[in-house]
């Protein structure tokens, strides 16, 4: 697969851990290689070349060389870094939430060129909208179709029968809609209106420019998250680490810490 | 665990000790241990003693949060310090950097870490409290919030900054720009950017 010691790669920068005296290692996501782990040299030090283009939530231009264990990342060149994103804090916290479920979502080592698109994409409509919420729901309904757990929205997960143009129920662990014959069997589900099955479809279905003009209203944004929320919950087998805090940064922030 | 069958229990224990430090492997917790077996013993009391003392006698100063033998900390009851200005910065080790420039006079607040998302390091586990409850009991007039530039730097400043602001106390940052020594052609845009809005007129 890497055959020379040197190679290049184009990657998004998704985390970062300090070690040693001057030294991190980055968790890059790339569009060739996938997801993996490297390390580089120096980056903590004030007059690094290099730590400038290797701040979580960048996508530059690396060249690599082969090490032992893990690749060394010799030279870097910033192609995008989302400079709104580190004004301002709810755009920030929405794009560390999807480099953590990038992260989450991806094994080692596997390519997935269209979730990397998926995230570049993301991050630039972040750093660009005014609608980052809708944005993150695009994004969530997009990864969950190319990690393999789209959710069927058209038939019923039970009995495969046509879904009516009522309140439905969706089940996180059957990974699809309930329709209101089957639920009998499994009481806990959650409702799912007959807008927000509609909302979700169209985000499934239609082209991401066309989405990205859906208006909604905040209740029916509200149930579509929480729905979204709770399957990925459901898969990951626990609630990603920055969805807490950003849903700090709704509420009134002041009075939560001093209470 | 390391490989150390033939070393006697003691010298193994320690052994063990060494190799859960951070940066320790193996190989180097070995030779720490045979070297510290040859030492003298006083020697190797001494050492003892040195890390039993900050275990037992550093705590952290009630207002600043800043490591200390005494509380208040020297800097809290400095009489020469500036009150009005309190500069903000993520570890004890950072206090030193900025003490090292004789160029700030004022007091310092030490959060202990910074606000990680991705981590699930939120406000709740740096010493923000502590900061807004001196911020609303004392005469500070601003706050620089001396975070490291990184991502998580950044998310820290600007959340303090959206708490601290309705206080009515005034929030700066450090200057973003190229360091000392540093070669333009390599900076990167989002530092260069700064480097240009932050100029100055000579």
């Amino acid at each position: 697969m890497r055959q020379s010691r040197l190679y290049r790669a184009d990657a998004l920068i998704l985390r970062d851990r300090k070690i040693g005296e001057a030294d991190k290692i980055l968790t890059l996501y790339t569009a060739d290689w996938g997801k993996f782990d490297a390390i580089a040299k120096g980056v903590r030090r004030p007059t690094s070349r290099k730590s400038g283009h290797l701040e979580v939530l960048t996508r530059s231009s690396l060249l690599l060389a082969r090490g032992r264990s893990l690749d060394v990342i010799t030279q870097s060149e910033t192609l995008d870094s989302f400079a709104p994103l580190r004004d301002d804090l709810e755009r920030l916290t929405h794009g560390l939430y999807v480099a953590e479920l990038v992260h989450q979502f991806t094994v080692e080592q596997q390519v997935n060129r269209e979730l990397y698109c998926l995230a570049v994409e993301t991050l630039a409509a972040l750093a660009r909208d005014a609608a980052l919420d809708l944005a993150l729901r695009r994004f969530e309904m997009e990864l969950l179709t190319l990690t393999g757990y789209q959710p069927q929205l058209r038939a019923c997960v039970s009995c495969s029968g046509a879904i009516a143009p009522v309140v439905n129920y969706f089940s996180p662990p059957a990974g699809g809609v309930v329709c209101p014959a089957c639920r009998v069997s499994e009481t806990v589900l959650r409702p799912l209106s007959v807008n927000a099955l509609k909302v979700l479809r169209l985000m499934q279905a239609a082209h991401p420019l066309q989405a990205a003009r859906l208006q909604i209203s905040a209740p029916l944004a509200a149930e579509i998250e929480e729905h979204l929320q709770l399957y990925i919950r459901y898969l990951l087998e626990r609630e990603p680490r920055s969805r807490e805090f950003m849903r700090s940064l709704r509420g009134p922030a002041t009075e939560r810490v001093l209470s | 665990m390391v490989d150390h069958a033939p070393a006697a229990a003691p010298v193994a224990r320690l052994i063990d000790e060494f190799n859960k430090l951070p940066g320790i492997g193996p190989k180097s917790a070995q030779r720490l241990a045979y070297y510290l077996l040859r030492l003298p013993t006083e020697d190797a009391e001494s050492l003892a003693h040195a890390i039993l003392d900050v275990k037992q006698r550093i705590v952290l100063c009630g207002i600043c949060q800043n490591l200390t033998e005494t509380d208040p900390c020297a800097l809290c009851r400095s009489e020469v310090r500036d009150r009005t200005v309190i500069c903000v910065v993520e570890e004890p080790l950072d206090v030193l950097a900025l003490e090292r420039t004789h160029s700030f006079r004022g007091l310092y607040h030490v959060l202990h870490g910074v606000i990680s998302p991705m981590d699930g390091v939120g406000p709740d586990d740096l010493k923000v409290r502590e900061l807004l409850a001196r911020l609303n009991g004392q005469e500070a007039r601003e706050v620089i919030i001396a975070t490291n530039p990184t991502l998580e730097g950044d998310a820290t400043l600007m959340y303090l900054e959206r708490l601290i602001a309705p206080l009515g106390v005034l929030v700066t940052r450090l200057a973003r720009g190229l360091p000392i020594g540093a070669d333009l052609e390599y900076a990167d845009e989002v530092t260069l950017t700064r480097a240009l809005e932050g100029r100055r007129e000579i």
